[in-house]
């Protein structure tokens, strides 16, 4: 059982009677009769669960479907029933989706009504990625983007705000937060931790390395809403500051395995500017604000869109056993499929990109994410790319690709067959040549092998066609 | 007056606060019980042991059902009682329900549902088209067959004599409201069952079949879905019987609904097509005579696989007149979901047939696509055979479709003519070619291509409509008809109707809950046929009591009926001029019945489904669109860069939930040719069961500038207001999309091979055919 505070819609709640593996939506629809939050997909992937959540980082958009409990200790989450004013007013998104007939069946609109209210909270205004995360099978969209562009200019209602400042104001959610750390005799096997310090969580995982460790669940929320699992000694990472932060040195940028995506998005947006566009097509806004950068690698997982380009950059991963560090290059962590060099009791810490600096190189990675659809959708193949050339030969290359083997993995013989060539198309169409050496990709209903080590090929093509200036990416193309 | 004017959703103040009730809302009674389906991990054959203990022993778990359990009909097939509600001896697809579960909460189902022991015995599934023609395995004795004139003779004295053929991918529906029931057991035995149903009727024939009861113990309502676009046909029955018969057995309320995943596996979806074409044309690239056959993947059960089959054929010359035309039919059975009622029922596959023929002979005849089309346009009603000044008798008489029926009402040469100006086609299909020469990795490609859709129920008794009226002796009107409400704003068109019958504002309308205790034996909202004919159905009822109140008003005025005004509110006569409410207070009070019935059935169809005879359609509806994509030819990546639509809805009862209907359709018209490939692997599992991998499209996916309009005129046929159909026509303006990809592709070629471009157009079968284009595949 959890032992929770947080304030919904502006009411302090607490929980106590709840698995730690109850998730927000079915709390409010079948605890609490909020019913306007709906289930899409209990998965995260169609939005019509979105509710707002607050904390001291400021106001975002997350799936109430695979958002657990004992993550919003000490948060304040708005749902769409509180998205109209105390007195019935209608927030400007709603009426401009009334306006712009922006609703049909009306099941997804609650879940664009909090994604849009928030987005206009944080003066977002890129719709299409802000609403990436929310499907609608009725209007083909155009209407609810006419009236999120005709809300844009409203004033925040107040309403929107008090969040942060009821937040602010009641330390008490602070003081109610549980630790959970290690001591304090034994809980159950099924009660929540919650440690507060990277030396809480070192300490406890090197005594209970059968931990489920959780960050944004966006993985691991499955595990419970399709897979239908119980975890074991479930520990919500969230309440680690230390592992959040993202700091700049003349070396490197080190990320911590706690920063989300979003975040890590933004940092990226100045040195590599390539990885943060790709990473604004990572899962939705939903799950960037959920998901972390150390989820996204430590699950191992051979089609994520975060290892490829880290590997590409030369990032090294940092991990923590206890009191012990050791640090490795990111593509020497994936040993084979969904097995990584990961110790009992041990956890990823940060990982580190190297800095260029501003009087270094010029960046010269290139994202390349190749999925069904457009936007939020899981690659069929990522390559990252990032190729060194002085006066038109080739003095180093890092390639990495995800979907092409059971890991994230570094196209090694693509990168011998081109250092030390000419940066030219018959060098580029030769080391293409060697891209079956590298990988042996398999078919899956994203793409079929044959596809997968066509257009892995012809992704090296086009990082050359691009270095020479020409357009070759769909987005780039105006009507 | 109310009618054509762009009022919202009636409901969209309760949808972006939240307030719309869908039937997981609905608050229940307590001790209410929860259901969830065991079901088959093989794709076909028979059960040999099913060992239950541990889902009976699960925490929470109050009852489990298995087809010995069912007290009666074990069926909820909407045609041919072959589709058991719980499997018996054998199992024919990856996704069938063998058991249900009954429990305290929707997880506690879930979760016991998990642990059933089920041996099978397998046999070899039929997956595939090629494996079901192999084995001969199909519904009807043999191919269904239409023939007009003698197509072999035809070609044998072509000019040009063209072959192909087009797989064409299904769709999953993806309404994000989930299929969903709730079974409320009543006394004596009666059921009250809210569903989330186009078809209320047919679940209330469902339950009482199962509970054993007449339909007069069942009540079934619904007040809106969150999406159905043909899936809540029939694919809501299972779940309604389910919930009553486990609501009888334990005497406490029972709800169901399917987790996303269950539901794309159980339930069907829009049917997958080959079409094949041997099409002979003159020069020019006129059609001389055409031969196609239709290959269609039904899945395990008949469901409505007739009517969808039917409707493909019956759209197999789309806007083209075909002088000599044989189409042969094939209905195929295999061990897959029962493909069922998709927006368009066959419609889609069918056009989409006829529309790849146009472009192959374009590119054959080596003309613009959209001249060849036009060239093969029936003609305008009306055009004269010889010069001016002809009588009426001189005036050519219509063509006729390969069904023999008279195509009166042909307006897609003018529609054309106003789209081709207003999208700039010829001036854009230039600057296309002039781009492409300069660019060698993105390409560009433009489309138009046209929509005529035939509007009524292939089964015409289907074709019939009742509503229930009344008049409170406030004044407030109370309206209720046998449509259901699934998005398109069915309830709005028709309160509008009514409001405009009595000359009042809309908002004096109630629209309450389709049920089937207040109008009985209704047809599916399907077919568009909602506004057709429940708008109709309610005009009569509105007409009846406006007659009744003019009546009587005129009486007390010592005058006529027909000089009463019934307008703004208000009722004139003779002189007096009244508040509606104060008509309907004295009315009342003079013990005037202020409550109606109105019925409709539409005229003039008749139709012979085996001969393939007949006016099946009381009209068409048109309609035509031009798209303009990029794709990448490195990486088969493609974007819709402009769309513009022009869409003909007759004189539009709410031209703003018509343009929303046009719009919605579009995009999922595109899914379904672009972005949504189902796939499953060889043992007839569907591997794309969730949003994870099944792509229905995104915010970012409409065009980038999407223009859409409604074509200005009249049906010249008299439905209610001279409106016409919309809800599905539209989804085949995304067909323009598919050939603007070809298009495209096409560009990557010297002009020798046709891009031949299958369905879905993903982006890695854009790179094959890109690659075919370029000789290296």
């Amino acid at each position: 059982m959890a032992d929770i505070a947080f304030l919904l819609n502006g009411t302090p709640v607490r929980i106590a009677d709840q698995p730690a593996t109850r998730t927000l939506l079915d709390w409010l629809r079948e605890n609490r009769g909020l019913t306007g939050t709906k289930e899409g997909c209990n998965e995260g992937d169609c939005g019509a669960c979105t509710v707002m959540v607050t904390d001291e980082a400021g106001s975002r958009a997350l799936n109430a479907c695979i958002l657990l409990l004992p993550q919003l200790t000490g948060k304040a989450v708005r749902t769409v029933e509180g998205i109209r004013g105390p007195d019935g007013t209608l927030h400007p998104v709603q009426q401009a989706m009334i306006d712009h007939h922006g609703s049909q069946c009306g099941f997804c609109t609650p879940g664009f009504i909090v994604a849009m209210a928030t987005a206009h909270l944080n003066g977002a205004t890129d719709h299409d990625t802000q609403l990436a995360g929310n499907l609608c099978r009725c209007t083909g969209y155009a209407p609810i983007i006419r009236a999120a562009e005709a809300a844009k200019a409203a004033p925040v209602p107040p309403w929107m705000m008090i969040d942060q400042h009821n937040l602010a104001a009641s330390p008490i959610f602070r003081s109610q937060i549980p630790s959970g750390g290690a001591g304090g005799g034994k809980p159950p096997a099924s009660a929540a931790h919650h440690p507060q310090s990277l030396e809480d969580l070192a300490a406890f995982y090197l005594e209970n390395p059968d931990a489920t460790l959780i960050a944004g669940a966006t993985d691991i929320g499955l595990w419970v809403t399709k897979g239908l699992r119980g975890l074991p000694k479930p520990t919500f990472l969230g309440g680690i500051a230390d592992l959040k932060t993202i700091t700049e040195t003349d070396q490197e940028i080190r990320v911590g395995a706690g920063a989300s995506i979003a975040a890590l998005r933004d940092a990226m947006t100045g040195p590599h500017p390539d990885f943060a566009t790709m990473l604004s097509r990572f899962g939705s806004e939903q799950v960037r604000n959920a998901a972390t950068i150390g989820g996204n690698i430590a699950n191992g997982s051979p089609i994520g869109d975060g290892p490829p380009a880290l590997i590409a950059l030369g990032a090294r991963l940092h991990l923590r056993q206890g009191a012990a560090r050791r640090a490795m290059a990111l593509e020497d962590f994936f040993l084979a499929y969904r097995k990584q060099d990961r110790r009992p009791g041990e956890f990823v810490e940060a990982v580190s990109i190297p800095h260029l600096g501003p009087s270094g190189p010029p960046d010269r990675l290139r994202c390349y994410k190749l999925s069904k659809r457009f936007d939020q959708d899981i690659s069929a193949v990522c390559g990252c790319f990032n190729i060194t050339v002085n006066e038109g030969r080739v003095t180093a290359a890092r390639i990495a690709f995800g979907g092409m083997a059971g890991t994230p993995k570094r196209a090694a013989a693509v990168e011998a067959a081109l250092i030390g060539k000419g940066w030219t198309e018959r060098s580029v169409m030769a080391a293409r040549a060697v891209l079956a050496q590298d990988f042996q990709p398999l078919s899956d209903m994203r793409g079929s092998a044959a596809y997968r080590l066509e257009v892995a090929g012809n992704l090296l093509i086009r990082y050359f066609v691009e270095s020479l200036g020409l357009p070759t990416r769909v987005q780039q193309v105006l009507p | 007056m109310s009618v054509g004017t762009a009022l919202p959703h009636d409901a969209a103040g309760l949808h972006v606060t939240g307030q719309a009730r869908y039937i997981d809302d609905l608050p229940v009674p307590s001790g209410t019980l929860h259901l969830a389906f065991g079901v088959s991990a093989i794709a076909r054959g028979s059960l040999s042991g099913i060992d239950l203990a541990a889902v009976r022993a699960a925490p929470g778990v109050v009852l489990v059902l298995t087809a010995q359990d069912l007290p009666f009909a074990n069926d909820v097939s909407p045609s041919a009682h072959d589709e058991p509600l719980l499997a018996t001896a054998d199992v024919h697809y990856v996704g069938q329900p063998i058991f249900a579960v009954v429990a305290d909460s929707h997880l506690a189902a879930r979760k016991a549902a998990q642990l059933a022991r089920i041996d099978y015995a397998e046999a070899p599934a039929i997956l595939s088209i090629d494996q079901a023609l192999m084995a001969n395995s199909r519904f009807e004795d043999g191919p269904r067959i239409y023939q007009k004139g003698d197509p072999a003779a035809a070609m044998a004295a072509a000019a040009h004599v063209i072959a192909g053929s087009i797989e064409i991918g299904g769709q999953e529906h993806f309404y994000l409201e989930g299929q969903v029931a709730l079974a409320l057991p009543q006394e004596g035995g009666d059921m009250v069952v809210h569903a989330s149903t186009q078809h209320p009727t047919e679940i209330q024939h469902k339950v009482a079949e199962a509970l054993g009861v007449p339909m007069n113990a069942v009540r079934v309502e619904v007040r809106r879905m969150g999406g159905g676009f043909g899936g809540k046909e029939s694919q809501g029955n299972a779940l309604a019987v389910a919930c009553a018969v486990a609501a009888r057995a334990t005497g406490r309320p029972c709800k169901m609904r399917y987790d996303r995943d269950d539901d794309m596996i159980i339930t069907g979806k829009r049917h997958d097509f080959r079409i094949s074409y041997s099409v002979g044309v003159d020069t020019e690239g006129r059609i001389l005579g055409i031969d196609f056959v239709h290959l269609a993947r039904c899945g395990w059960s008949l469901d409505l696989s007739l009517p969808v089959c039917d409707r493909a054929m019956l759209h197999a010359d789309n806007a083209y007149f075909l002088p000599a035309v044989r189409i042969e039919s094939h209905r195929l059975r295999t061990n897959t979901q029962s493909a069922t009622a998709f927006r368009g029922f066959g419609g889609p596959q069918g056009m989409l047939g006829i529309e790849r023929v146009l472009d192959h002979i374009a590119h054959v005849v080596g003309r613009d696509p959209l001249a060849v089309r036009r060239l093969n346009f029936y003609d305008a009603p009306g055009d004269e055979a010889g010069a001016s000044g002809g009588s009426i008798l001189a005036k050519k008489k219509p063509q006729t479709t390969p069904y023999h029926m008279e195509v009166e009402d042909f307006i897609l040469h003018g529609l054309v003519a106003e789209l081709e100006a207003s999208s700039g086609y010829a001036k854009r299909r230039a600057e296309v070619s002039a781009w492409n020469a300069d660019n060698p990795v993105l390409k560009r490609g433009l489309a138009l291509t046209p929509v005529k859709f035939g509007i009524s129920f292939t089964l015409t008794w289907l074709n019939q409509a009742g509503a229930l009226v009344h008049v409170y002796q406030d004044g407030s009107i109370h309206l209720n008809h046998g449509g259901t409400e699934m998005g398109q704003g069915l309830f709005q068109k028709v309160a509008q109707v009514a409001a405009a019958g009595f000359g009042v504002e809309v908002g004096r309308v109630k629209i309450t809950a389709t049920d089937t205790g207040k109008v009985p034996n209704t047809s599916a909202t399907a077919a568009s046929s909602g506004s057709d004919l429940n708008g109709m159905a309610v005009q009569a009822a509105v007409s009846e009591l406006r007659g009744r109140l003019a009546a009587f008003i005129a009486a007390r005025h010592q005058t006529d009926a027909s000089a009463v005004r019934f307008a703004g509110g208000r009722v004139v006569v003779a002189g007096a001029d009244y508040a509606f409410e104060q008509v309907v207070a004295l009315a009342y009070q003079a013990r005037v019945s202020l409550s109606a019935t109105g019925f409709y059935r539409t005229p003039k169809i008749v139709w012979d489904r085996i001969k393939g005879e007949g006016r099946p359609f009381f009209y068409f509806a048109y309609g035509a669109a031009v798209t303009e994509v990029v794709i990448d030819t490195l990486t088969g990546e493609n974007r819709i860069l402009r769309a513009d639509l022009l869409h003909d809805c007759g004189d539009s009862l709410n031209p703003a939930l018509d343009i929303g209907q046009i719009e919605g359709a579009y995009v999922q018209g595109v899914g379904w040719l672009t972005t949504e490939e189902l796939v499953w692997d060889d043992k007839g599992r569907l591997t794309t069961h969730a949003p994870s991998t099944y792509k229905i499209p995104a915010c970012s996916d409409r065009p980038g500038v999407f223009n859409v309009a409604l074509w200005a005129g009249a049906n010249r046929e008299d439905t209610v207001y001279r409106s016409k159909a919309v809800g599905e026509p539209p989804l085949m303006l995304g067909i323009s999309a598919l050939m603007a990809l070809s298009d495209a592709v096409a560009a990557c070629g010297d002009g020798t091979i046709y891009p031949a471009l299958d369905a879905p157009a993903t982006p890695e079968r854009l790179l094959w055919a890109i690659k075919r284009q370029r000789g290296v595949a």
